[in-house]
């Protein structure tokens, strides 16, 4: 397969079928939820289903293209994949099709095909070795709009980092369309802290961090969030966010950033792995 | 028992929806999002609105040969549109506004003298949203504003569920939700610092 043709799968994927592990905490928080938060949450089930079978977004924000590559030094096609990203997007913004999503912030020109100046916005990170990882991530602009940094003062502590979480995404109310998937950044600087962020949404759903003192954080910020009762889409319940996933990176002694990335409840991705024979596997 | 309301809607159906209802939409629906009210505000609406609903909405449509198809088309965030919706209301009187994330107090406001509800719409939901649109009548202003922020005219058949969230009478699910939540986070607040 082409590397075109495999990231436009990928792309076409992960706005048509939301991951099994998805759909499965969706069906949970149904099951324990009542009222106006389960006729939510089975309208949600019920369109992830139609979308499937019928090869349709998920939802009618197809959200800005983003990929994250993890790519081996040793890769050989690396200027054939930088060329391939884009395509893959205009490919696909035609064929599913996608909701052309890029204006140019002055003149308020839309090119039509989701690509424009830095988009899709890509994130190169090399590693050693000769094969290509690419994480597709589209993210709907209603949660994008409820991600936030927060330049902390390094003596608040976790206990502080706790508070702005919860305070933050429970003060979103259920902007971000609820139950969400939120992605916390701790550390590194103002930029790395939000890119930690949304690198922690990379990982499967409610996978816990392998270090044990993060993956209880993550498991208190889901607690917490989930006592206050905002619920699915804001109208009240028991499930407001379906995994917190923390990431980290060493900071300044003068600094605690923290970035935090909430995901929509259509939490849509896919993984494209190109080995150096050029063997491609798809992955949701 | 489902409960379906067909447009035009006398003023005093809308007023004996309550908070909380459930109910699916026949009839016409209209999407305006920002630059759509902003716009019609400015220059009058392309079609009398009186009795339709309104639609917080920029679908992803496809055109072949028997004319537009809309292939999702979920709810946007109606807060933006809190700059002009009280305004709106009183002006074309559409009996319904559906979108998702709720409003403020000057559409609540609005909602009550007009006679008229904001329904909650499953944010996200684009393909149920779009199964319920049986066809597109007609596009205003789709060269100027772009597909996203055009004002599509569809005509649907049990659109829904749609939860009335703000109703005529004051009530507002978020603005009582709020209240439960504030308090919630005084014990969320008093467990993280207790550790």
């Amino acid at each position: 397969m082409e590397l075109v043709e495999a990231l436009a799968e990928a792309l076409a994927r992960a706005s048509t079928i939301l991951p099994e592990e998805v759909v499965r905490a969706l069906r949970q928080a149904r099951d324990r939820e009542e009222g106006p938060a389960r006729v939510q949450l089975e309208a949600i089930l019920k369109n992830v289903e139609m979308a499937k079978a019928g090869r349709l977004p998920i939802c009618q924000d197809t959200g800005t293209p983003t990929f994250f590559v993890r790519f081996g030094v040793d890769f050989p096609r690396l200027r054939e994949l930088m060329a391939a990203i884009p395509e893959a997007v205009r490919q696909t913004t035609k064929a599913v099709p996608l909701r052309p999503n890029t204006v140019h912030p002055f003149t308020g020109k839309n090119p039509g095909d989701n690509t424009g100046r830095y988009i899709p916005a890509v994130t190169w990170e090399p590693v050693l070795g000769d094969s290509v990882e690419i994480h597709v991530l589209p993210k709907g602009g209603g949660s994008e709009n409820c991600c936030a940094l927060r330049m902390l003062a390094p003596g608040v502590g976790l206990g502080g980092i706790k508070e702005a979480v919860v305070e933050h995404v429970v003060g979103c109310g259920g902007l971000p369309c609820p139950p969400t998937v939120v992605g916390v950044g701790i550390g590194g600087g103002a930029d790395l802290a939000l890119k930690l962020g949304k690198i922690a949404l990379l990982r499967r759903l409610g996978e816990p961090h392998p270090e044990p003192e993060v993956a209880a954080l993550e498991k208190e910020l889901f607690e917490l969030i989930n006592a206050s009762g905002v619920g699915p889409m804001g109208l009240g319940g028991k499930t407001t966010v379906l995994a917190v996933h923390v990431e980290y990176a060493h900071r300044h002694p003068a600094s605690l950033p923290l970035g935090i990335v909430i995901q929509c409840w259509a939490h849509r991705r896919a993984s494209v792995r190109i080995a150096r024979d050029g063997a491609v596997e798809i992955v949701q | 028992m489902e409960k379906i309301l067909t447009t035009p809607i006398p003023e005093a159906e809308a007023r004996s929806l309550r908070a909380g209802d459930v109910f699916y939409l026949s009839g016409l629906l209209i999407t305006a999002r920002d630059e759509a009210h902003k716009k019609t505000l400015e220059r009058g609406a392309p079609i009398p609105l009186e009795g339709l609903a309104i639609f917080h909405c920029g679908p992803v449509v496809q055109k072949g040969d028997g004319g537009w198809k809309v292939v999702a088309a979920g709810p946007t965030t109606s807060a933006r549109m809190e700059l002009f919706e009280a305004d709106f209301l009183r002006r074309f009187k559409p009996r319904v506004i559906v979108g998702k994330g709720g409003m403020g107090e000057k559409t609540l406001q609005a909602l009550a003298e007009v006679g008229a509800v904001y329904a909650h719409f499953t944010g996200g939901a684009g393909v149920l949203a779009a199964q319920a649109i049986k066809r597109v009548r007609e596009v205003h202003w789709l060269e100027e504003l772009g597909i996203p922020e055009a004002i599509w005219v569809f005509e649907v058949e049990k659109f829904g569920p749609l939860v009335v969230a703000m109703d005529s009478h004051g009530r507002s699910l978020y603005k009582e939700l709020s209240t439960q939540v504030e308090k919630n986070m005084e014990t969320i607040r008093a467990r993280i610092r207790g550790k």
